[in-house]
C-alpha cells in the first residue's frame, strides 16, 4: 500500500472512530486501536500510540462545542481528574511491570457487565430530580443542565466511589493508551447518578486531561508515530465534531442503545485478543 | 467571572488549541505526502521511533528545519498541550470567581500533570 493511499484510508477510520467517540464519550480509541490492528495490520504499540493521541483530539475537538451547550460539569471532572490523573501515572508505571493480556481480560469483563448495564438493565429516570448527599454539597457538585427550552437541576452522590472507579479508569488509561471512557460514564452515570448528558460530555470533557498525562510516557517511549498519527488526528477531529452536533439532539435511550452496543464489542474484542495474547 | 462564562472562555481556548494543533498536523501532513505519498508503508514490524522525535527539543529542531516527521510531530506536541492549558486556565478561573477549593483542586491536577510530563522527559 502506498503512503497516500493509507492515509486516506485511515483517515475515513479515524473519522468513524471520532464520531462514535464523541457521540458515546467513549473517546475513540477503543475503536481505533482495534480497526489499525485488525484491519490494517499496524503493529499494536503504533495503534496504541496513535489512539491516545486521537483520544486527545476527540476529547479537546468536542469538549468546546458541548461546553457551549452546558452538558459539562467543570467543577465534578476537575475534582475527579485528581484521581484520573494520578491513576494515568500508576497505570503507566504498571504498564511496564504487569501482563497486558490479563488486564485486557479483566477489563473485558468490566465492560461486558456495563454493556449488560446499558442494553437490558433496570432503566432508571433521567428526569428524575436527586438531591446531593452531604459531601457532594459541601463540593458544590450539584448544577443544572439543559433540558428542551428549559434547564434541569441535579444533584450528585457517592463521591468516593465515582472518585475510586474514576482511579481505576486512569490506570486502563494510562496501561493501554486509551480513554478509558466507558469506565468513567459508568462511574458518574451509575455511581454518582449524574445524567447520562452531563456524564459522558464531562467524561468526554476528562478524558483529555487523562490522556495528557500519559501521552509524554508514550512519546518519550517512541509509541507516537507521525505518519500514522497524522491520518488518524485529522480523520478523528472532522468526526468528533460530527459526533457533538448529533449528541445535542440525540434522545437518551437511543445513546444508551449506541453505548451498550459499542461497549458490548469491545468487551468481546478486549477478552479475545488477551486470551490469545495480541494486546 | 461567573461560571458560564470560565466555561465559554475555557472551551474557545480548547477550539483554538486544536484548530492551531490540526493545521500545524495538515502543514506536515501534505509536506510528507507530496515528498513520499508513493513510497510503500508498512507497520507490521514495531520499530521506535527516532530519537529525535522522542523529546521536546529534537521534534522542535527537526519542525525548525522543515522536515515533515518533525513538523506533524510537533502539532501532536500542541495537541497534547491543550488539556494542559486548560487545567492551568481554570486555575486562573476560579482564582478570579474567588473559588478557592477549586483553585487547590485544579492545582493538585496541573501538579500531577506536570510531574508526569517531566517524569516522562
Amino acid at each position: 500500500m502506498t503512503a497516500l493511499l493509507f492515509t486516506i484510508i485511515v483517515c475515513a477510520t479515524g473519522m468513524l472512530a471520532g464520531f462514535l467517540g464523541a457521540l458515546t464519550g467513549l473517546g475513540g480509541g477503543v475503536v481505533l486501536v482495534p480497526a489499525l490492528a485488525l484491519l490494517f495490520h499496524v503493529d499494536i504499540k503504533y495503534a496504541i500510540g496513535a489512539s491516545l493521541v486521537c483520544v486527545i483530539a476527540t476529547s479537546s475537538g468536542a469538549a468546546a462545542a458541548y461546553v457551549k451547550e452546558g452538558y459539562s460539569n467543570i467543577r465534578i471532572g476537575m475534582l475527579l481528574e485528581i484521581a484520573t490523573t494520578l491513576g494515568a501515572i500508576l497505570g503507566a508505571f504498571l504498564a511496564t511491570r504487569v501482563s497486558t493480556h490479563a488486564i485486557a481480560i479483566v477489563f473485558g469483563l468490566v465492560l461486558l457487565h456495563a454493556a449488560y448495564q446499558s442494553l437490558f438493565g433496570k432503566k432508571q429516570d433521567a428526569a428524575a430530580l436527586v438531591e446531593s448527599d452531604a459531601l457532594a454539597a459541601k463540593l458544590r457538585l450539584a448544577a443544572d443542565y439543559p433540558v428542551g427550552e428549559q434547564r434541569q437541576a441535579y444533584g450528585v452522590r457517592n463521591v468516593p466511589a465515582g472518585f475510586s472507579l474514576m482511579f481505576g479508569a486512569g490506570t486502563l488509561s494510562g496501561l493501554l493508551g486509551i480513554g478509558s471512557g466507558a469506565v468513567k460514564v459508568i462511574a458518574m452515570d451509575r455511581a454518582m447518578r449524574i445524567p447520562f448528558k452531563v456524564s459522558t460530555t464531562t467524561s468526554n470533557f476528562m478524558i483529555g486531561v487523562t490522556a495528557a498525562a500519559s501521552a509524554g510516557v508514550y512519546l518519550g517511549r517512541g509509541y507516537i508515530d507521525p505518519r500514522l498519527s497524522m491520518p488518524v488526528v485529522l480523520g478523528v477531529l472532522g468526526g468528533a465534531f460530527l459526533g457533538s452536533k448529533v449528541l445535542v439532539k440525540a434522545p437518551v435511550r437511543a445513546l444508551r442503545v449506541t453505548f451498550g452496543v459499542i461497549i458490548l464489542l469491545l468487551a468481546i474484542e478486549m477478552i479475545f485478543n488477551g486470551a490469545v495474547g495480541k494486546v | 467571572m461567573t461560571d458560564e462564562r470560565l466555561e465559554i472562555f475555557i472551551g474557545n481556548l480548547l477550539r483554538v488549541g486544536v484548530l492551531v494543533s490540526a493545521v500545524v498536523v495538515a502543514a506536515g501532513g501534505a509536506l510528507y505526502l507530496a515528498q513520499h505519498g508513493r513510497e510503500l508503508v508498512n507497520y507490521q514490524a514495531f520499530r521506535s521511533e527516532l530519537p529525535e522525535l522522542r523529546n521536546l527539543p529534537g521534534i522542535f529542531m527537526s519542525a525548525f528545519h522543515l522536515r515533515s516527521d518533525g513538523i506533524i510531530q510537533l502539532g501532536l506536541v500542541l495537541l497534547i498541550a491543550t488539556p494542559v492549558a486548560r487545567v492551568a486556565l481554570a486555575v486562573v478561573g476560579f482564582y478570579l470567581e474567588g473559588d478557592r477549593l477549586y483553585v487547590v483542586v485544579s492545582l493538585i491536577v496541573l501538579a500531577i500533570l506536570a510531574y508526569s510530563l517531566m517524569h516522562a522527559a
